[in-house]
């Protein structure tokens, strides 16, 4: 059973995974799903850590450690982001991204 | 600890001793006793350099002292003079004593003004004691930087847009600069060697040839932009005609000077082929520079735009006098720099003094002010008198030196250049005379200017010190051309003419 | 050893004084300064008669040659490796004589300048500058070499430009003083060009070695030069012309009339002289090269200085303003000393024209000095210009009539004055070598006796006006060096002057020459004649010959317009066609291209900032396009390898 999956299906899963994130985050207009979009590929990127790490070097946790040490940061960093959007929406009244330009030329 | 570095280390203690300074008299007095240090120590360098050579050391440079600085990459601070330098540094410090009283009055925003004002004669301070090719680029750097903020603060007219121009254009030559001293970087251990910016080690090998056709330029116009060649010259009237008083005699009397060494010390001393296959271009903008820069300033009708045509005029007579690769020509663009920097100093010290009472340049807005202010305007007759060229005065024996170095060239191309360069003289009579003519003599145009007073004491200091080094240079010439300079044109001639 | 050390005090002792007045102008009562200046102006001119003295009488010629000593001299300046520049005194026949000459009239006219500028404010000024003056022309009459007869050459016409503007406060004098400088400056110009050009074919300044005939073979003067002259005839003629600039030949004489702006004794010293007469010296210093190397240049020489000796004598007769007809007149024996020199040739009894023009040199210094003091005590006395509103002053002013009558009669060639002697020396050298130039000098001398009496008469006879003021004879300190003039002007033609001047250093024996002295005579007794009949006494009769000839005299009377065609040429084609696109074409093409630069940066800029829209997520798909594309090629090239 799970002793069948190779690392390439793990590949597999987290590359779709990911480019869900990508398409999402290019997509979506509004704030909140962009921010999921991101945590996506956050995790996608975890799944590789972990897979690399349970695949190729079972011997040592380095991968084990990033991919925790990556969960921690993207709490962090998913907090500070809503604390932006809810910052953005309390100026702008929305939180739909092309509102929100202000940042050009 | 070598004395050479006090020329840096004096300027950055005034500086930061105005920091805690009260007000503006605090600021004045410690700035002119700064620069008063920094002339009684080029004094002291003129001496002891003198007694080095009486002691029969004839080493191109003395006074060297080797302090690292990016050992992984051998830039070095190399400090060494010759007698063109530590001529040059007694220049700066003559008119930065000057420009320290000609802005005695500066109220506005004074310790800035004075801080930047120094530091600007510190990376000039600099670029002269260095032999490192890298240390002179930063000192040059650090001597157009605080241009930017003189002219854009305290200067007058359209400030920000000539700030502007005169910082990009010269950055520009920086730009080009920063190419030619890489390029001599890279070819300077051409025996596998470690590379090396060290003026005296790079001169021990021969550049390729074709390397040298390719940097010469750039090294050439990037100074040239700051020695005012021509067709690069257009910072200069704009950019002087809006700086406050004390940064227009410190930038057309000694930064413009920058470049004409640079291109002396740089250009000419490490890339010599080059030099030989395209002098003959660059003499061409020189001539062009000479004659042009005469003629425009006849017709302009702000003494600060006279003044900068002039300079115009005259800083391209440097490299005319430079690309002509003898000794007699040579030391004349050499005395040149030193005439050129003190006299243009003069003037625009002089034409600050007068615009702080009549507040016109104009000079068909003013007319017989020699009759209010005698002393300012004798100074301002004198200076115009050895600006075109009278015995007696520096120019004189600058201009003789440079079109009898001229005339030893017995062809056709250099006899015409000469001759239309040696026209510059009556050009320069005609213009001098029809400013000196308009605003100093005939009737007092303007009756209140007839309540206009005379120098006061800071301002006879200021003129009177550079009246008396434009006489004594002009009356005992031999002195800086024999004495200081001597032998110091030696190495780069030897190199200019060793395969010709 | 040497007995000449002593002469370097003849140019430093006014220089002195000039710095001491210079710096204390405001400070020195009027009185401190006459006597300071006038006494270190008479110690020089005893120091002169001093080296007079001992050259020509205590050393007297050796093997007949009167031999060139240099007093006293130090290196200046060096000029590359080869030539270097000497200051010091050269001591000679003309140096010596031109030192006679400068001293004289200097230290009369700091006599006469006591009296004459005592009201004025800048009375220490003016003897500042006269010393200033005084310092440079003597310094120039004894340069050891060309250099320094540039460098003082200079500095004579900067003094002589000071001068003429001295009041500063009228636009005239100003505009003259302007003119002055630059016409000067230009044929300085060539001069500076002539130097160089020498100097690097003959490799030495020294006018010992320069002008030494031995030495000309081993000068190195091959090379080509222009307009198929040889290297030499170039050089001269340059030289020539800075000559001709400071000694107003034609065309660059526009600037001599216009100087008589100046105070009056300036024009007795610097405008009738000495200064102008700089040129001659200059020429007659380099004698030797110019009839041995370059006889062309020696012959354009004479053509010149005849021609305009005719021109100006021309322009005189018509001149109505006082000084500006003496003006022409100094213009016109200038010229007459030009055309001597160039008439003569090198050595012995054919080197007559040079001794005439040196002789001719001399005297008139004193009798021209004495017409210009004179004409300053009359315009002192009756404050105006204008010869028209003068007349009858012999009544009022007795010694400076008689004085000025001497003047007159000496410069129009009477018979055992002055200048009858030198004139008619340099007559005779004409007769015997060129006969053009000496038909054009005799109709000078016929033309200089009729504009000297027509001015004569005219001032001190004909009409009397009305004078608000009695006029008067002005006080002793103008009288008395009116009166030495007088004595001089009439006394120097009595010297033997070939004993001491000579082309070639020999003495050289001259003799009155009877029948070029009576055609001489009678051409100027004609003269005067005329002016008799015209102007003694008022009548229509002038009036009536102008109506006749008015073509002729308004040309003349305007100068020829000479000065129309400069003031054309600077103003019309030199300031509008090329000075004023100068500065248009810097402005708006030079400086416009950096502008231009400027503006297409910015621009460019303005043109893609759209691209930095502020949507996150364009810049986001922009970004992940990227690296899909990068990866692609990535890929593409590993899987190639």
């Amino acid at each position: 059973m799970w002793q069948d999956i190779t690392l390439q299906d793990v590949l597999i899963v987290s590359t779709l995974m990911f480019f869900s994130g990508v398409y999402g985050f290019l997509t979506r207009r509004n704030l909140i799903t962009m921010l999921m979009s991101v945590e996506l590929m956050l995790n996608a990127v975890n799944i590789n850590f972990v897979a690399f790490n349970y695949f190729l070097h079972p011997e040592n946790m380095h991968g084990m450690f990033f991919a925790l040490f990556v969960v921690v940061i993207a709490a962090a960093e998913a907090s500070v982001a809503i604390a932006i959007i809810i910052g953005i929406y309390r100026r702008f009244k929305s939180i739909n991204i092309e509102d929100v330009s202000n940042m050009k030329y | 600890m070598s004395f050479l570095l006090l020329f840096v280390i004096v300027p950055l203690l005034t500086v930061i001793a105005i920091l805690f300074s009260k007000d503006i008299k605090q600021t004045r007095w410690i700035a002119a006793i700064g620069m008063s240090v920094q002339l009684l120590l080029s004094a002291a360098l003129i001496l002891m350099y003198l007694k080095i050579r009486a002691a029969g050391i004839t080493d191109d440079f003395v006074m060297v002292k080797n302090l690292v600085w990016f050992p992984s990459l051998n830039f070095n601070l190399t400090l060494g003079v010759d007698g063109i330098s530590v001529s040059l540094i007694a220049l700066t410090s003559i008119v930065i004593f000057a420009g320290v009283f000609a802005s005695w009055q500066m109220e506005n925003l004074h310790r800035e003004f004075f801080i930047s004002l120094i530091v600007l004669a510190t990376g000039v301070f600099g670029f002269f004691i260095t032999i490192d090719l890298f240390a002179m680029f930063v000192f040059y750097e650090l001597a157009v930087i605080p241009m930017y903020l003189l002219i854009g603060i305290w200067g007058t007219g359209p400030k920000e847009y000539s700030a502007m121009k005169l910082t990009l254009m010269l950055m520009a030559g920086s730009a080009l600069i920063i190419v030619g001293l890489l390029g001599i970087y890279f070819h300077s251990a051409p025996d596998g060697g470690l590379l090396t910016m060290n003026l005296l080690e790079i001169s021990r090998h021969k550049i390729p040839e074709n390397v040298q056709n390719f940097l010469f330029p750039f090294l050439f116009v990037g100074f040239g932009i700051l020695g005012a060649l021509f067709p690069l010259h257009t910072w200069s009237p704009d950019g002087h005609a809006s700086a406050p008083t004390a940064v227009s005699m410190l930038h057309a009397g000694v930064l413009m000077k920058l470049g004409s060494y640079g291109v002396f010390r740089i250009a000419l001393f490490l890339l010599p082929e080059a030099a030989h296959n395209q002098g003959s271009l660059f003499l061409i903008l020189a001539t062009i520079g000479i004659v042009y820069g005469a003629l425009g300033a006849i017709m302009q009708k702000d003494l600060k735009y006279i003044n900068a045509y002039s300079s115009v005029s005259h800083c391209a007579l440097i490299l005319f006098g430079l690309l002509m690769f003898n000794r007699s020509a040579m030391d004349g663009a050499i005395l040149q720099m030193i005439s050129h920097g003190i006299m243009t100093a003069l003037f625009f010290a002089l034409i600050g003094m007068i615009y702080g009472r009549t507040h016109t340049r104009m000079i068909n807005e003013m007319g017989g002010l020699l009759k209010v202010m005698p002393l300012l305007g004798a100074a301002y007759i004198i200076g115009g008198l050895a600006s075109l060229g009278l015995p007696g005065f520096s120019g004189f024996v600058a201009e003789m030196m440079v079109f009898f170095g001229a005339f030893t060239h017995a062809d056709t191309f250099h006899r015409v250049v000469t001759v239309l360069a040696a026209s510059s003289i009556v050009i320069t009579a005609v213009y001098i005379l029809r400013v000196v003519g308009v605003f100093l003599m005939g009737p007092i145009k303007d009756e209140h200017h007839l309540h206009l007073t005379d120098a006061s004491w800071w301002e006879k200091l200021s003129v009177g010190t550079l009246l008396l080094f434009i006489t004594l240079i002009g009356v005992f010439p031999h002195f800086v051309t024999e004495t200081l300079i001597g032998n110091s044109l030696a190495p780069a001639l030897e190199r200019l003419m060793s395969n010709f | 050893m040497n007995a000449f050390e002593y002469t370097f005090l003849i140019p430093f002792v006014p220089l002195l004084g000039f710095l001491i007045i210079i710096f204390n102008f405001n400070r020195f009562p009027k009185k401190l300064t006459a006597v300071l200046a006038t006494g270190f102006i008479g110690f020089t001119f005893v120091v002169s008669i001093y080296t007079a003295w001992q050259y020509f009488f205590q050393m007297g010629p050796v093997n007949g040659v009167y031999p060139k000593f240099i007093g006293f001299d130090f290196e200046w300046l060096k000029l590359g490796d080869h030539l270097s520049v000497h200051m010091g005194t050269l001591i000679d026949q003309a140096s010596v004589m031109m030192l006679i000459v400068v001293t004289t009239v200097s230290l009369m006219v700091h006599i006469y300048s006591i009296g004459y500028m005592h009201d004025d404010r800048g009375f220490n000024r003016f003897f500042a500058f006269l010393q200033l003056f005084s310092f440079s022309m003597l310094s120039l009459v004894m340069a050891t070499n060309v250099f320094q007869i540039y460098i003082f050459w200079e500095l004579v016409g900067v003094s002589s430009f000071l001068l003429i503007g001295f009041y500063y406060e009228k636009p005239s004098a100003v505009a003259a003083s302007k003119k002055a400088f630059i016409v000067t400056r230009f044929a300085d110009l060539f001069f500076l060009l002539g130097i160089l050009l020498l100097s690097f074919h003959v490799g030495t300044f020294d006018f010992i070695s320069l002008t030494n005939p031995e030495n000309f073979e081993s000068f190195n003067l091959s090379g080509y030069a222009l307009f198929g002259l040889s290297i030499p005839a170039l050089a001269l003629i340059l030289i020539f012309i800075g000559g001709a600039g400071k000694s107003a030949m034609f065309p660059l004489h526009i600037w001599l009339p216009d100087a008589m702006e100046g105070p009056s004794p300036v024009s007795a010293l610097i405008h009738a002289a000495t200064m102008v007469v700089a040129g001659v010296y200059l020429v007659a210093r380099l004698f030797a090269n110019y009839a041995l190397m370059a006889p062309e240049a020696l012959a354009l020489v004479g053509y010149v200085g005849a021609f305009t000796s005719l021109f100006a004598a021309v322009i005189a007769v018509t001149q109505i303003d006082f000084k500006r007809v003496l003006a022409f007149s100094t213009i016109s024996q200038i010229g007459y000393m030009m055309a001597g020199l160039g008439v003569s040739h090198y050595g012995g009894e054919e080197g007559l024209g040079y001794m005439a023009s040196m002789f001719h040199l001399f005297t008139h210094a004193m009798f021209k000095a004495l017409l210009f003091l004179g004409a300053g005590a009359v315009i002192h006395a009756v404050h105006t210009n204008s010869i028209r509103e003068m007349g009858g002053l012999r009544k009022y002013m007795k010694t400076t009539h008689i004085t000025f009558l001497i003047a007159t009669l000496a410069i129009a060639g009477f018979p055992g004055l002055s200048g009858f002697f030198s004139k008619d020396e340099i007559i005779t050298a004409a007769y015997q070598s060129n006969p053009l130039v000496y038909y054009a000098l005799l109709v000078v001398a016929g033309l200089t006796a009729f504009y000297m009496f027509r001015l004569y008469f005219l001032v001190f006879w004909n009409t009397e006006p009305h004078y608000h003021l009695k006029p008067h004879d002005p006080g002793k300190a103008m009288l008395i060096p009116l009166i030495i003039l007088a004595l001089l002007s009439i006394l120097t033609g009595y010297i033997p002057f070939g004993q001491f001047i000579s082309s070639d250093g020999q003495p050289l024996h001259t003799h009155l020459h009877l029948d070029m002295a009576v055609i001489s005579t009678l051409v100027s007794f004609t003269g005067i004649a005329l002016a008799w009949m015209l102007y003694k006494k008022p009548s229509d009769m002038p009036q009536r010959l102008i109506a006749s000839a008015s073509t002729l005299y308004r040309w003349a009377y305007n100068k020829f317009y000479i000065d129309e065609v400069y003031l054309f040429v600077t103003r019309n084609i030199i300031f509008a066609y090329i000075s004023r696109p100068i500065a248009w074409f810097d402005r708006h093409i030079v400086d416009g291209t950096m502008n231009a630069i400027g503006w297409v940066t910015v621009t460019t800029s303005h043109k893609i900032k759209g691209l930095q829209s502020g949507q996150l997520q364009k810049y986001a798909f922009a970004f992940v396009s990227a690296v899909l594309v990068i990866s692609a090629l990535l890929v593409y090239y590993l899987l190639n390898n």
